[in-house]
């Protein structure tokens, strides 16, 4: 078999650039930025009240807008976990049966084009668009910091902030891949948005459920674990399992990230803590390290999925 | 046979078990008008899909202008214009937006496409309302935005799919006359339909599709003599008696046919309107009207197909 020929490449700037000015003009978009703005500030606001009365004791004054929770509201860490799945879901559940149904898949596709830059023209594009989001909503935050405490942000929190942008963006581009897969393999929009936001539901609601029940299941309480508590192999079984959704990975990185302090996000024996000077930040290289296998299970994830959509895509016909 | 710009040989399309297409020979020219007809489902769009490269043939050869749209389809499809059965648009750009985006995908720079855009959609009458949403426009004028594409990319051949189905009668005689704008090109134009009447009136040659094969091929005169034989058709409007047996007997008649009171058809083999007026008189019967008609593709495909059905 010969090889096709001409570039794979033609005509994906054309897309990319054609689906990001849709999206940040789509009514759709302005919904879910406000979605997101609302929140999110809530959660700032919140955290700033909190934050005035210790400002000359923290060193990461900063990061703990992003993290600091406030009964009843979340921090913003963990709203951010939750609604930048819908967000990316909302920009790509109809990315690609959207064109079918318009019924002008086949008039692009019979352009000088092959499907692999629609997709990624596409996909790039959506990830664009949430990356214009989450820079806004961090310049914006780190705004009101400035208004509201009166510090600057040290160099290191700018740079921790930046590391929080990526690994965001990251578990965006995610739910991007899981939205537009949906919107490869279901014909109607609605159906792929319907099982796109299961997904969602029930990795970040359930999932966690679901991991005790299944670890439970496998390691039956004893006599002895109810003493001792539960044994290493379990820990390691249900953080594992736990590991499985992206929720989970993001929480983790973000945690490494946005919490100076944070040693290690498994298991710890009492040896490995000799000499450890609990409390203390890590260095920016060392909480980065701690959270790379997270972060790059992210990315796996999004290769992943993109490929699967890519060849489903790949293999379906074109006419309606 | 320089002037060949498709050719396709032996093509074969299976969906599972179901062959949709099953070994089709084309051979298209520059400048003719091509029409591909027959009922939904015979394989039309399987192998205008073919041709484009957007559905790769499982046997047979394409040649589109030199190249085989399964191994090299962007420059099969930046020579090709394609007007998909009940095209769409982005009904949140304006019509000058849709035609940019595609002429953008087809490589075309920001000035050679603003000048190609306008020129086009003048062409098509749709200058006025260029810069209006798509989303306001009605069918005819979405077909003659797509048929603007097509003229834009200024492709060596056009294929249009169905391009007048539900057109009123006016616009689908405006998107002929247009369509026959682009033969004047020496354009290849390539069309399927099920309005066999309507397609009649523009193409040069014609291929009659059933079950997946070509069932007949060549101009619609060649056609009617291969099925209908004779291949030429009067009407006769008279009174007298006995009329029908009389006009069978002129020489030259092959069949004569009672269509309505005092309404008559005849197939002959050549011209015999002088003897069968000639009959009629001496018969002592009264002519009111004598007509030769062309066949329509509506008659030879009936007849066509009513045969194959009878000797199946």
């Amino acid at each position: 078999m010969a090889r096709r020929r001409g570039s794979v490449w033609t005509g994906c700037g054309t897309v990319f650039l054609k689906e990001f000015a849709d999206h940040l003009g789509s009514g759709r978009m302005r919904v879910l930025e406000w979605l997101v703005l609302l929140t999110g500030i809530g959660a700032i606001f919140t955290a700033i009240q909190d934050l005035k009365t210790t400002t000359s004791q923290d060193p990461f004054l900063f990061l703990r807008l992003f993290t600091n929770a406030h009964d009843p509201l979340p921090s913003f860490m963990a709203v951010l976990g939750f609604l930048i799945p819908l967000v990316a879901i909302g920009l790509g559940f109809d990315a690609v049966n959207g064109e079918f149904n318009r019924r002008t898949m086949s008039r692009i596709l019979a352009q000088p084009v092959y499907r692999d830059a629609l997709l990624l023209g596409k996909f790039l594009a959506g990830l664009a668009t949430l990356a214009v989001a989450l820079v806004t909503l961090w310049l914006l935050i780190i705004g009101l910091g400035l208004l509201t405490l009166g510090v600057p942000p040290t160099g290191e929190e700018v740079l921790r902030g930046v590391a929080f942008l990526v690994i965001s963006l990251a578990y965006g581009g995610l739910w991007l891949a899981v939205a537009m897969l949906c919107s490869v393999i279901f014909r109607a929009a609605a159906t792929s948005a319907l099982v796109a936001l299961g997904i969602w539901l029930l990795m970040s609601v359930l999932w966690p459920l679901l991991t005790r029940f299944l670890t439970q299941a496998i390691f039956p309480t004893t006599p002895l674990s109810l003493l001792v508590g539960p044994s290493y192999e379990q820990i390691v079984f249900q953080q594992t399992l736990a590991r499985l959704s992206p929720n989970t990975l993001f929480g983790e990185s973000l945690l490494g990230v946005l919490h100076p302090s944070t040693r290690a996000l498994g298991p710890v024996f009492m040896d490995q803590l000799q000499g450890a000077m609990l409390g203390n930040p890590l260095p920016l290289g060392q909480s980065l390290l701690l959270v790379w296998p997270q972060v790059t299970s992210l990315v796996a994830g999004v290769i992943v999925l993109f490929v699967a959509a890519y060849v489903v895509f790949q293999r379906q016909e074109v006419r309606a | 046979m320089a002037d060949t710009v498709i050719a396709a040989r032996g093509l074969k399309k299976f969906y599972g078990r179901i062959a949709a297409v099953d070994g089709i020979d084309l051979a298209i020219e520059r400048g003719e008008i091509f029409g591909l007809l027959g009922p939904n489902g015979a394989g039309k769009t399987t192998t205008i899909l073919m041709l484009l490269g957007l559905t790769d043939a499982d046997e047979g050869t394409i040649d589109v202008d030199g190249f085989n749209p399964m191994r090299e389809p962007l420059e099969v499809k930046r020579r090709v214009g394609y007007l998909p059965d009940a095209v769409g648009f982005y009904d949140n750009l304006t019509a000058r937006q849709n035609l940019t985006y595609t002429a953008k995908l087809s490589g075309l720079n920001r000035n050679e496409a603003r000048e190609r855009i306008d020129a086009a959609l003048k062409r098509v009458q749709l200058d006025e309302v260029g810069d209006r949403k798509v989303a306001t426009f009605s069918r005819g004028m979405r077909q003659r935005l797509g048929l603007a594409e097509v003229m834009m990319k200024r492709a060596d051949v056009a294929i249009l799919d169905e391009p007048t189905s539900g057109l009123d009668p006016q616009a689908t005689y405006e998107l002929l006359d247009m369509i026959r704008g682009l033969k004047a090109e020496r354009v290849a134009v390539l069309i399927s339909s099920h309005l066999l009447d309507r397609v009649q009136a523009v193409c040069d040659r014609v291929a009659l599709f059933s079950h997946g094969k070509v069932a007949l091929q060549g101009t619609v005169a060649e056609l009617s003599r291969k099925v209908l034989g004779g291949g030429y058709t009067v009407e006769v409007e008279a009174t007298g008696p006995d009329l029908l047996a009389l006009l069978s007997r002129v020489p030259g008649v092959q069949r004569a046919t009672a269509a309505g009171t005092d309404k008559y058809c005849i197939v002959a083999e050549r011209d015999v309107r002088a003897a069968l007026g000639q009959a009629i008189i001496a018969a002592g019967g009264a002519l009111m009207r004598l007509d030769h008609v062309e066949p329509s593709l509506d008659t030879i495909y009936r007849h066509y197909f009513e045969d194959t059905h009878g000797a199946a």
